[in-house]
């Protein structure tokens, strides 16, 4: 039986919605008591002194690409669960966008096996909501979630046929299985690179209205009316989908809608020269969308920051800006850039904690997430204010692919607990 | 004499006192053409490279031609038909080439930035001979010339751009040089030609053509493509020479000197109707063909120059 007593921090509450100082003890893997004093350590205890330091429940982040199976040099188990550990996030949730697609039972267990022997973090697997992801026939969506899938998506692809698209999310609603959907009319947006407007014609790149994002949730929107099943947005970046967004929810809807956090901290011309690795799916949008979307997430109207960690080699990446692979590596930087919003004083620690943590946990339906008795012991320790600038090649990801490469960011993460062990520290 | 720029990707990057120099240059490559004056010792023991990943004849023996009047070697690759076909990447293709140790080298690709790519993994200078829908800058730069030729100044000049703006690097390039010569710019075409945020441009945008030639000093057309022409952008190639198709009466609105302009290769009858495109009263379609030469030796020239300062400067 061990005992840790975590003294001195700053207990960052999501659900109290509060910031304040205290002491947190765990047992066995679980959150025992919190306190608002130092208590006497229980005998035999090991004492942590935070050092007035940020304790918070590890970020649970939703869509992480893993590249196993398929594309090992780009990411694994290992590498990934490393990344996540240096990054505060206690729970990876995957995306089955590997090659082939996680769409078997049988691929899932290879997955679980491989994250289970190389994973210090936890890992949820998600799975494709239909074959191949081709959009054609929904996947053995029972089987799946038996085998332990925790959500169905066919990630960045689009079911455009709404006959399919319906039945599955039918499906689905009878297993009360979690679907989520990437939201981009794929009309508007084929072959877009950037945002449409004067950056993109400036540069001469392809671009995609703002409005393909509402299109896509408006369609949505109505199919949920229809079927009733539970529906989250992956990633909605853009003002005028917000307020449908509001209207489904106050509907009564189960839906509910994330975003990336390079969509919360940069904007359309961070691309400037044709620099791929800002090249994003759905791409980079402007400042006032930027604005729009960070103050939904304070408000909790968008309920989920994830990093929509998407590892790319540099063979992918050199290459005009056209023909340059999309997406991001983000579990180590997902942190640090998020407190970028603190900083600037557009979203206080417990509400940021809330869209990193908390939410997640509430579609996955698990108990983490939180700083509460009975919770399980999953904990991030960072230093909110430390300055550093980020050396893409100090990754621990197997790809390299950031855009915050030489920025100059704040917040370290000091240490990272998983069921009450240690999978990180630097103190 | 200040031209400072290592290579030339754009218009963007220029200095309106860099334009100047470089047109004032190719005023007198111009006349030295026509005199028939060599000057085969300004690139001597230089060597030029031209490599087009997107087929062209027009640009590419303007640049063959330009090297060859100032002395350099000049050799064209063919890209479509070599290492691209073997899956070779752009970035290696272009470190190939750079260890070959060229002087000058002049590219055209179908993406928007991979000239600027290429730019930055290559010691030698870089000529943009069109980068997609990006720039195209030595059509700029000879358009500017002609036009300053013909109207005496590059300042003040009302100037309409009209067709396929949303596809045109030209288009692009020209918007860039104009506005910074400070020239009122007009864009005339039907709207799913235009490009997104084209009203933060500086610009005048008209969807009817005779308002839009109202006056004008400078009429310039662009070539529209053909796979644009069936029912994607526009209806009907008669629908679109009925609306913006430059005919005589639509160019009866402009100033009765303005001049009429077209990068070629010409669509006539579509863009253009052909008496019009043959006016030697109107049309300075020829002229532009012949400033493209000299625009390009003064271009080559200016940049082997600094080439030259650096390396003395190594020396030193």
């Amino acid at each position: 039986m061990t005992t840790t007593l975590f003294t001195n921090a700053r207990l960052i509450d999501p659900v109290a919605l509060t910031d304040s100082a205290g002491a947190l003890l765990v047992q066995n893997g679980r959150i025992v008591d919190v306190y608002d004093i130092t208590p006497t350590p229980p005998q035999g205890a090991m004492v942590i002194d935070c050092g007035g330091m940020c304790l918070a429940p590890g970020i649970i982040d939703i869509g992480v690409k893993v590249s196993e199976p398929g594309e090992r040099h780009k990411e694994s188990f290992r590498s990934a669960g490393r990344a996540a550990a240096a990054g505060g996030v206690t729970t990876i949730v995957t995306r089955p966008d590997t090659t082939p697609a996680i769409d078997t039972p049988e691929t899932l267990e290879f997955v679980e096996r491989r994250a289970q022997a190389d994973a210090p973090v936890h890992v949820l697997p998600m799975a494709a909501l239909t074959k191949g992801r081709m959009g054609q026939e929904m996947t053995e969506i029972g089987f799946l979630q038996d085998a332990g899938a925790v959500a169905f998506t066919d990630c960045d692809r689009v079911v455009t046929n709404t006959k399919v698209f319906s039945r599955a999310l039918t499906y689905a609603r009878s297993l009360d299985a979690l679907v989520i959907a990437h939201v981009q009319d794929p009309g508007l947006s084929d072959g877009a690179a950037v945002t449409s407007g004067k950056f993109a014609s400036l540069r001469g790149l392809p671009g995609v209205s703002p409005m393909a994002e509402r299109m896509a949730l408006d369609r949505d929107i109505s199919l949920l009316e229809m079927t009733g099943a539970r529906y989250h947005a992956d990633q909605i970046t853009t003002a005028r989908a917000l307020p449908a967004l509001e209207r489904a929810k106050r509907n009564g809807l189960a839906i509910t809608a994330g975003v990336s956090i390079h969509h919360l901290t940069l904007n359309e011309l961070d691309v400037a020269d044709y620099r791929t690795f800002f090249k994003l799916k759905p791409p980079l949008r402007s400042e006032d969308d930027r604005i729009a979307v960070v103050q939904a997430v304070a408000d909790g109207l968008i309920d989920i920051i994830c990093s929509m960690h998407t590892p790319q080699d540099e063979e992918s990446k050199r290459l005009p800006f056209e023909e340059a692979a999309s997406g991001a590596v983000g579990l180590e930087t997902l942190l640090p850039a998020a407190l970028r919003l603190y900083h600037a004083d557009m979203i206080d620690l417990p509400r940021l904690f809330r869209a990193l943590a908390l939410n997640p946990a509430h579609l996955l339906r698990l108990d983490a997430g939180r700083l509460l008795q009975g919770a399980p012991a999953d904990l991030v320790l960072f230093d909110p204010d430390a300055p550093f600038q980020l050396d893409r090649t100090t990754l621990h990801s197997k790809s390299k692919n950031t855009p915050f490469d030489g920025a100059r960011l704040q917040g370290r993460v000091l240490g990272t607990w998983v069921d009450g062990q240690r999978v990180w520290g630097v103190i | 004499m200040t031209f400072r720029a290592r290579h030339l990707l754009g218009i963007e990057p220029l200095h309106p006192t860099e334009i100047t120099t470089l047109l004032d240059l190719a005023d007198s490559y111009a006349d030295h053409n026509r005199k028939g004056i060599a000057h085969r010792d300004v690139l001597a023991g230089m060597t030029q490279i031209n490599m087009f990943f997107e087929s062209s004849t027009r640009t590419q023996t303007s640049f063959e031609l330009a090297g060859k009047r100032l002395g350099a070697d000049v050799m064209n690759m063919a890209m479509q038909a070599s290492s691209i076909k073997k899956g070779e990447t752009l970035i290696d293709t272009a470190l190939t080439l750079n260890a070959m140790r060229p002087d000058l080298l002049v590219v055209r690709h179908p993406h928007s930035g991979a000239v600027d790519l290429l730019a930055q993994k290559v010691n030698c200078a870089v000529l943009n001979a069109g980068d997609g829908r990006h720039e195209h800058p030595t059509q700029a730069l000879l358009d500017a010339l002609t036009i300053r030729r013909a109207k005496g100044r590059l300042h003040r000049l009302s100037v309409a751009i009209c067709g396929d703006i949303a596809h045109s690097r030209v288009a692009r390039s020209n918007i860039m040089l104009l506005g910074k010569m400070e020239n009122r710019i007009r864009l005339i075409g039907p709207p799913t030609l235009m490009p997104a945020g084209i009203s933060e441009f500086g610009v005048e945008v008209f969807e009817d053509m005779k308002e839009g030639l109202r006056d004008v000093d400078v009429v310039m057309m662009l070539r529209l493509q053909k796979e644009r022409m069936d029912g994607g952008f526009i209806p009907s190639e008669r629908e679109y020479f009925h609306r913006y198709g430059l005919d005589a009466e639509k160019l009866a609105f402009a100033k009765p000197d303005a001049i009429v302009m077209h990068p070629g290769p010409m669509n006539r009858g579509v863009e253009i109707d052909g008496t019009i495109a043959d006016d030697i009263n109107r049309s300075v379609i020829q002229e532009q063909v012949e400033m493209g030469v000299a625009v390009r030796m003064a271009a080559m020239d200016l940049l082997a120059r600094n080439i030259r300062a650096g390396r003395q400067a190594v020396m030193v």
